[in-house]
């Protein structure tokens, strides 16, 4: 493995985790409508929260894609047709979501206003179940032919842990959102964020553990990384104990940057847990290596070029608009 | 149905869905930078009225289009992935280059523009539009160089059974990006053009406010001259690059069967018989082909070769190829003739309609304003860039039969093994539906903006959920000045909320 393969390993991880960072909160506010925003207003509130920035956040995920593609193509080719089912659903719910902002403000009549509203609130949730369910079950080792082609069915990606997953995952981010919510709103919501986000915390420990035993019967992270996989299970729960009591204790920028970098830290918790490989397989022989899974050194370095190139910019003016909407959103 | 037919249904029908929406978003974000900075000059309120009405019209078409997008990034790994697995070291590149470069831009900006009315200066929000246009136009340059690179192959070598790239630089100036983004891009203008003329005079036959209207209709007109006129160069030179890289989708969309002569004639009708390679019947226009082709009519041109004679050549040269398909090179002939048909009468209609309204609209006799024939054919026309755009792909797609790589690797090659019969049925069972019902909706929605003639559409939508009232609308645009038939018209219409 050279170092540009393991450069681009470790660039994937931040793809994927600016994704679920930035995407997370804004399912997280998307859940929060169907529950805890309580009247027509309210939803308003929260979903002007995230109107300028949602289309933004969904970008991560299509880099990442298109970064594995350019760099893994083995990895994206087999990830993308071996869990053919469930990207399917995850394209159905990015679809209906991407649509709903806008068509709910377009509907004709009362009905077709809540009919989008329900779509965004209910997609927001399935969508990050489903990543959840992709990212426990391709860690878990799969039937795959020597050929990289993934040959599991149904039953061999929806299991209990990937159900845990998926359902830690959408708690995560309901949770992430709720800390966006308390920073960014003003007034009855914000106070509502608060106490659902301090009691969904205890939830969110039982899965922790739950999800962390489950690990270690259903994955071999253990066996490979024991010190790794330890120490980043350790830094899960105690992000998410600093978010809950800065949660309690009304500080609330801390609260959502923890809950944040508690989704890095799941992202870095597979990523090393796969590491060397990119597939795992059920036969380790089957398994798809880093070295054997990627691009050519022209076309990584050529790469590693553009983006080194491009990404400041692009950051720069994403926090240009956190900074442009920066005021909390009045009721 | 094998797994090979249903992906490329799936994939013909995703992309001509995406494929309807991005013509319309880029033309029409172009379009509301145009408006918005004619008001930014003029400082005149009522410009800035114009552009946040075609504004919400853009922001629906952006809405959808990114949403039929999002599945083409997917794609390539879910139903192709032997197709990924050859060409990721060469085709990734580009579409993690539009990711990172083009998506980003495009999305936080409009995010900005769509918020930010209150919050920027009236220099700053202009920019931010400036940069959604500027980030869709990349996004299409990236796109479209991938797409080049699978029609005319470049900078690249098969190690190992996979394609790899040898020179990035050859990637970014493959001749064929440089045609396909021009002819592509003006399309884009055109399209937009029209659909500013054509939803500006349904407005004005439907008596909403045709004041505020008419200057928009004339600058559609323009720019779809401008957009048309280019579009139709460009095309022009397109086919002659095809006959060097791709003569077999030369012959077919020309329909020569059998390799002709200069000067050759050109078939204005065709139809085929694709079985035995025969013609059926046509109707010719002695020199025109070679006319068209070369420019000239002189004898001392090359040949145009015909497909049956194409067909023998390319079974000899791809041996490996030739078994797959079974000796049989030839894409469907009809379809190719007819499509590049209508998509270049279109094109002449275009030039046509555009500088004929132009001239109807001039101050001193605005005939058009006042003839409900006239407009209503702009307002119909404003459909026809669609299906020149979709006939156009089709072309380019299906003439590359049977390469997904042209004479690289095949589409039989192609596809993804171990997705079953019953999922790739299932999706695309499902996409169909949902983009008809998207793509339903949206029109709807884009009608009804136009119904109530919502001007403030934007700030009405986002600030409150009141609907839509007569007073609203007086009191937030005190400056036009209506005809006592508008407001009621208007009235009536917001009444039905
Ligand atoms: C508004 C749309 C529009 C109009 C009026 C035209 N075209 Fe077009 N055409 C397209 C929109 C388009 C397109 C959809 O944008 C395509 C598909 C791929 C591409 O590069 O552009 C296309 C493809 C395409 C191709 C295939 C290129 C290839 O396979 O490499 C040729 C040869 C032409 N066009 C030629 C023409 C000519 C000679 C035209 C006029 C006389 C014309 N087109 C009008
Ligand atoms: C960069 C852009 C594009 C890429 C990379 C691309 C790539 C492909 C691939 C991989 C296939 C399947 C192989 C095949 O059946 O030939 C295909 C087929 C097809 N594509 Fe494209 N395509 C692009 C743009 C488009 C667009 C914009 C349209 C239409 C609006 C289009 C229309 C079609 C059609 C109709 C087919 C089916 C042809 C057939 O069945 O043989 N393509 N393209
Ligand atoms: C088959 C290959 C294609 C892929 C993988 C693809 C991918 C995508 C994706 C993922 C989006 C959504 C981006 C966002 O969230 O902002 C999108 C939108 C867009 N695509 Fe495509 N696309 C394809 C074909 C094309 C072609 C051929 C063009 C242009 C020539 C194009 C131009 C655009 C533009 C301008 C948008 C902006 C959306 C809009 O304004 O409607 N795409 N595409």
């Amino acid at each position: 493995m050279s170092t540009l393969q393991l450069l681009w390993f470790i660039l994937i991880a931040i793809l994927f985790s600016g994704f679920f960072f930035f995407e997370g909160f804004d399912f997280g506010v998307g859940i929060s409508t169907l529950f805890v925003a309580k009247d027509e207003h309210e939803v308003d509130q929260a979903i002007s929260a995230i109107g300028p920035v949602w289309d933004g956040n969904e970008v991560w995920l299509l880099t990442a894609g298109g970064a594995m593609f350019a760099s893994f193509p083995f990895w994206y080719a087999s990830l993308f047709s071996g869990f053919y089912n469930l990207f399917l659903l995850i394209l159905v719910g990015l679809i209906c979501r991407g649509v709903s902002f806008e068509f709910r403000h377009r509907a004709l009549s009362k009905k077709g206003h809540d009919f989008w509203q329900k779509v965004l609130g209910i997609s927001s949730l399935f969508i990050p179940f489903l990543f959840g369910m992709v990212f426990t079950a391709f860690i878990q080792g799969m039937p795959m032919d020597a050929h990289g082609n993934v040959t599991g069915g149904f039953f061999d990606y929806v299991n209990l842990l990937s159900i845990v997953g998926g359902v830690a995952v959408a708690l995560l981010s309901w949770l992430h959102g709720l800390n966006y919510l308390s920073l960014k709103v003003e007034g009855p919501l914000r106070e509502r964020s608060h106490r659902f986000a301090n009691k969904l915390y205890f939830i969110l420990y039982v899965g922790e553990v739950v999800f962390a035993v489950l690990l270690v019967i259903f994955t071999d992270f253990f066996q490979k990384h024991v010190l790794w996989s330890s120490i980043l299970i350790v830094v899960i729960v105690a992000l998410s104990v600093i978010g809950h009591l800065s949660s309690i204790n009304n500080k609330e920028m801390t609260a959502f940057i923890s809950s944040g970098l508690t989704f890095i830290a799941l992202v870095a918790l597979i990523f090393q847990g796969i590491f060397p490989r990119v597939m795992v397989a059920d036969n380790p022989a089957n398994s798809i290596l880093i070295k054997n899974a990627s691009s050519t050194v022209y076309t990584l370095t050529t790469m590693s070029f553009v983006a080194l190139f491009i990404l400041p910019f692009v950051l720069i003016y994403i926090g240009w608009t956190y900074y442009v909407f920066r005021k909390r959103i009045q009721k | 149905m094998t797994i090979v037919n249903l992906a490329r249904f799936q994939f013909a029908m995703t992309t001509i869905f995406h494929f309807f929406f991005v013509p319309f978003s880029v033309g029409m974000i172009f379009m509301t930078f145009l408006l918005e900075l004619i008001y930014v000059i003029t400082g005149d309120e009522k410009w800035k009225q114009r552009t946040k009405f075609f504004g919400s019209i853009m922001l629906l078409s952006v809405a959808v289009g990114v949403v039929t997008g999002i599945i083409q990034e997917f794609q390539f790994g879910m139903n192709w992935s032997d197709y990924s697995r050859f060409v990721g070291d060469i085709f990734g590149a580009p579409l993690a280059i539009e990711a990172l470069l083009a998506f980003f831009m495009e999305s936080t900006f409009i995010g900005i523009w769509l918020f930010g009315w209150e919050k920027l200066g009236k220099k700053l929000h202009l920019a931010t539009i400036f940069l959604t246009f500027l980030g869709s136009i990349l996004s299409s340059i990236w796109i479209l160089a991938a797409n080049s690179w699978m029609q005319n192959p470049v900078g690249y070598k098969v190690v190992n059974g996979r394609a790899t790239l040898t020179s990035f630089s050859a990637l970014l100036t493959n001749p064929q990006t440089r045609l396909e983004f021009g002819h592509v891009g003006f399309g884009f203008m055109l399209t937009g053009g029209f659909a500013v003329a054509g939803i500006s005079a349904f407005q004005m036959l439907k008596k909403r406010n045709p004041d505020f209207f008419r200057p928009v209709l004339r600058l559609g007109l323009l720019i779809a001259l401008i957009g048309a006129l280019a579009n139709f160069s460009f095309g022009d030179q397109q086919m002659i690059e095809v006959k060097n890289s791709q003569p077999m989708k030369f012959a077919a969309a020309e329909g020569v069967v059998t390799s002709l002569k200069n000067p050759a004639e050109w078939a204005l009708i065709g139809f085929y018989n694709t079985a035995d390679d025969q013609e059926i019947f046509g109707i010719k226009v002695p020199y025109m082909l070679s006319l068209l082709t070369y420019h000239s009519i002189s004898t001392k041109d090359p040949d145009i070769e015909g497909v049956t004679e194409l067909n023998k050549e390319l079974a000899a040269k791809y041996p490996k190829a030739a078994k797959e398909v079974g000796n049989n090179f030839i894409p469907p002939m009809n379809t190719l003739f007819w499509t590049f048909r209508i998509m270049a009468g279109i094109s002449a209609l275009m030039i046509l309609l555009s500088a004929v309204g132009l001239f109807l609209t001039r101050k001193k006799s605005p005939w058009l304003y006042k003839s409900k024939i006239g407009l209503t054919v702009t307002g119909w026309f404003m459909y026809a860039p669609f299906i020149a755009i979709t006939c156009g792909w089709l072309v380019t797609e299906l003439g590359r039969y049977p390469w997904t790589v042209y004479g690289l690797f095949t589409i039989q090659d192609s596809v993804s093994p171990n997705v079953s019969v019953g999922s790739l049925l299932f999706s695309n069972i499902v996409y169909f539906l949902l983009f008809c019902g998207l793509g339903a909706v949206m029109v709807i929605y884009s009608v009804n903006i136009m119904r109530k003639n919502d001007i403030e559409a934007v700030e009405v939508a986002y600030a409150k959920l009141d609907p839509f009232s007569a007073d609203a609308f007086k009191s937030s645009a005190p400056d036009i000045t209506y005809k006592p038939e508008d407001t009621q018209e208007i009235t009536e219409d917001g009444g039905k909320e």
